[in-house]
């Protein structure tokens, strides 16, 4: 065999099942209070202060980190479970969900010990938010051709130069931003970049919004003016950020967020059909349902293979490549089945409305943190191709 | 263990390259005699009706190896039939059988002195089977019965890949024996189980073939480089990858729910109509990728690979082809309701 994957059939444990409980409970509060419409995914804010305190307040912040920087040493599953139920229902968690997801993990893997004992308390308690820097307006993709300049000075290192496409940084504390400290040699295109913690209320940073065509100001151009970064930002090994990258892809790319994006259509096209569908709107449902099953099986397991201490890069990538294509047409699909539905039925304007949302965010699903050709060359590369 | 001795078996006398070279069926006899030694056939059957007592899981993990193999032999409906037969308390006899009805709309009546009559169509293997193990309906009652296949009428048909699949005709059988089924314990039940070894054969046929492709693409050169370099075959290859894992990981996770319950209940509904579905699906996308990486040479009766894909492309339409399970489960879960439905999906 040139290739084995892996997906056995992990369950989540019993104690999980208690914590989804707790986590509906509370999430049903939260509705009940206003603080968002799992049935309107389109309006009001994803990025919600006060909800990612009380999130925090709950232990669902960091809940895999050790006790002592404010984590709870709870299991990859459990907090599987968190982020399944925050997803299926819309809320709104995108203030700290990057920090929960990618950001904190790093930090607690390269930053020194008095960064780690300031910031990722503060992650727990749903105080901070993180963006990410990696794409330029001259790299995207091609992450290692990043040309942002980290120069050495006293004390420390001054950036020039802009990152794009950063989602969250017209409000994060904080970003985990790679920059070029040294030029690629010969050998290793990838060699010079290092990551750095770039506190964003520095002086020298200006964050610009861009306006997506959803109409919303989802991401951003971030410019670096002698902006300053102190010796202990620096995250890892200098000019070596390539050796760090692999490891986090596993979990930043197959978790359920990377199917349920646009779920909602799918709840509201099942309202819409009624207890009794017809045979066409049956059959379409059905597929989607074992499809969603299917991707839902093969990321638990993944869950449960980094649970594992495994570091399944491959199976992690070909569960966003499936995933993303997978929420990508579903608006489509959901539509295709609505079509011939009675004009007057109850939900009519909500799908509706819900349809011209999924439809406009659909693109960027499988743009956003690692493009389904980029996926494709790990997956290839996993099979011995390259 | 017992999966790891199948694949011994397999690869001493079914490997699919001698196979599809072969004149003649004669490679049949030795093969069936070395898994009969094993004990794989009746591996679902308990040792006190005659059988291995394996355990479900395990029968599942022979199938997986089966499928790898393209095995062209009645082992997993031997299999299924021993199982079928034991839910009945039934002894299994240590021949080569079948089950029926195999397809949805099939349905077999028991009259009154116990006769069956009925037509099934598309029954695996049923003209090399000895024997049948039927589920028999009348009114609300169901049978299980054992019947012998030479009591049967046997329409001559055959799947893509040449396997007989034969349209069965029960004219006032009297089986050779015959106990009332398990309550719980319906058409949909064997249709559940059928669907499953069916998703789990094709998993393991997608495995094979992903790793048939990814050889070939490493070996075949052409404008000058490996094919398995251009990017066009790379994205393939990671979408065949794609296919395969989805086929593994939702039939597996059927098989282990089925190895798990105690009845037919609504889990075991959702996993295992799933898998056939996704599985079912796989297969069609997965046999195109790989024959695209293939040509022409993929296309030939002397290469390997129909051996596969035609296999895996028939086993679609046994025991509920990927529509009618859609369909099954759709009306499934509009029933419930769409506030029922995250729940149910989460429940697994």
């Amino acid at each position: 065999m040139t290739a084995h994957l892996q997906f056995d059939p992990i369950r989540l444990p019993p104690e999980c099942e208690t914590l989804r409980t707790d986590v509906r409970a509370f999430l049903a509060e939260e509705v009940a209070a206003g603080t968002f419409d799992p049935h309107q995914p389109g309006h009001g804010d994803a990025y919600n202060r006060g909800f990612s305190k009380r999130v925090g307040a709950k232990g669902w912040i960091g809940m895999t980190w050790p006790k002592r920087y404010g984590g709870h040493e709870r299991s990859q599953l459990e907090r599987y479970v968190v982020t399944e139920e925050f997803r299926a229902a819309n809320a709104p968690a995108h203030l700290h969900f990057v920090a929960d997801r990618q950001s904190g993990p790093i930090l607690l893997k390269y930053a020194p010990e008095h960064i780690k004992q300031d910031i990722l308390p503060r992650i727990c308690r749903g105080e901070l938010c993180f963006a990410i820097g990696m794409s330029e307006p001259g790299s995207g993709s091609d992450l290692f051709a990043a040309k942002t300049k980290a120069t050495k000075t006293d004390g420390g290192w001054t950036i020039n130069g802009s990152k794009i496409w950063t989602t969250s940084a017209q409000i994060a504390d904080y970003m985990l931003a790679l920059f070029r400290t040294s030029p690629p040699t010969k050998e290793n295109r990838r060699h010079g970049l290092t990551q750095f913690l770039v506190t964003m209320k520095s002086p020298g940073i200006v964050v610009n919004p861009i306006r997506q065509m959803t109409g919303k100001a989802g991401f951003n151009e971030v410019v670096f003016t002698d902006a300053f970064v102190p010796d202990d930002h620096v995250l890892g090994e200098i000019d070596g950020a390539w050796k760090q990258a692999t490891s986090e892809l596993a979990y930043e790319r197959s978790g359920p967020e990377r199917f349920l994006e646009t779920f909602y259509v799918m709840l509201e096209l099942i309202r819409a059909l009624g207890p009794e569908p017809d045979l066409r709107g049956a059959e379409g449902l059905g597929r989607l349902v074992a499809q969603l099953h299917t991707l839902r099986r093969m990321s638990v397991s993944v869950a449960g293979m980094l649970q594992a201490g495994k570091e399944p890069v491959v199976e992690g990538s070909i569960v966003k490549d499936l995933g993303t294509i997978w929420e990508q047409k579903l608006p489509n699909r959901v539509r295709d089945l609505a079509a011939f539905l009675e004009p007057e039925i109850l939900n009519r304007a909500t799908l509706e409305d819900q349809l011209a949302f999924a439809t406009m965010v659909a693109p960027k699903l499988t743009i956003q943190g690692g493009t389904t050709e980029i996926l494709r060359g790990i997956i290839a590369r996993g099979l011995g191709l390259r | 263990m017992i999966a790891e001795a199948a694949a011994r078996i397999f690869a001493d006398l079914a490997d699919p390259q001698t196979i599809n070279r072969a004149k003649n069926g004669a490679w049949k006899e030795p093969l069936w005699r070395a898994l009969s030694a094993a004990g794989l056939p009746l591996a679902w059957v308990p040792e006190n009706l005659g059988g291995a007592g394996a355990g479900v899981a395990a029968g599942f993990a022979i199938l997986g190896v089966a499928g790898r193999f393209a095995l062209a032999v009645p082992l997993a409906e031997t299999l299924a039939a021993g199982w079928v037969l034991a839910r009945a308390g039934i002894e299994a006899p240590a021949t080569p059988m079948t089950v029926a009805p195999a397809r949805p709309r099939d349905r077999i009546a028991i009259d009154a002195d116990g006769r069956l009559s009925g037509r099934a169509i598309g029954v695996p293997f049923a003209q090399e089977a000895e024997h049948i193990a039927v589920l028999a309906e009348s009114g609300k009652e169901r049978t299980i019965a054992l019947v012998a296949a030479k009591d049967c009428r046997l329409g001559d048909a055959r799947n893509l890949a040449g396997d007989a699949a034969n349209v069965v005709t029960f004219e006032r059988v009297r089986p050779l024996r015959s106990a009332p089924a398990p309550h719980g314990f319906d058409r949909a039940a064997l249709l559940l189980i059928g669907a499953t070894i069916r998703s789990v054969e094709t998993a393991g046929a997608l495995e094979a073939i992903l790793s048939l492709s990814v050889e070939y693409a490493n070996q075949r050169i052409a404008f000058e480089r490996r094919i398995g370099k251009f990017q066009a075959v790379q994205q393939n290859l990671a979408r065949l990858a794609g296919e395969v894992a989805a086929a593994l990981a939702v039939s597996s996770s059927a098989a282990d729910t089925i190895a798990q319950a105690d009845t037919f209940d609504e889990a075991v509904f959702l996993e295992a109509a799933s898998a056939k579905i996704r599985a079912g699906e796989a297969a069609t996308e997965g046999a195109a990728i790989a024959h695209q990486v293939f040509g022409a040479i993929g296309f030939t009766q002397e290469h390997v690979l129909h051996r596969f894909t035609l296999r895996m492309l028939s086993w679609r339409d046994d025991f509920g082809n990927e529509s009618y399970w859609a369909a099954e489960l759709g009306e499934h879960v509009a029933r419930r309701g769409a506030d029922e439905f995250w729940p149910l999906v989460a429940s697994r």
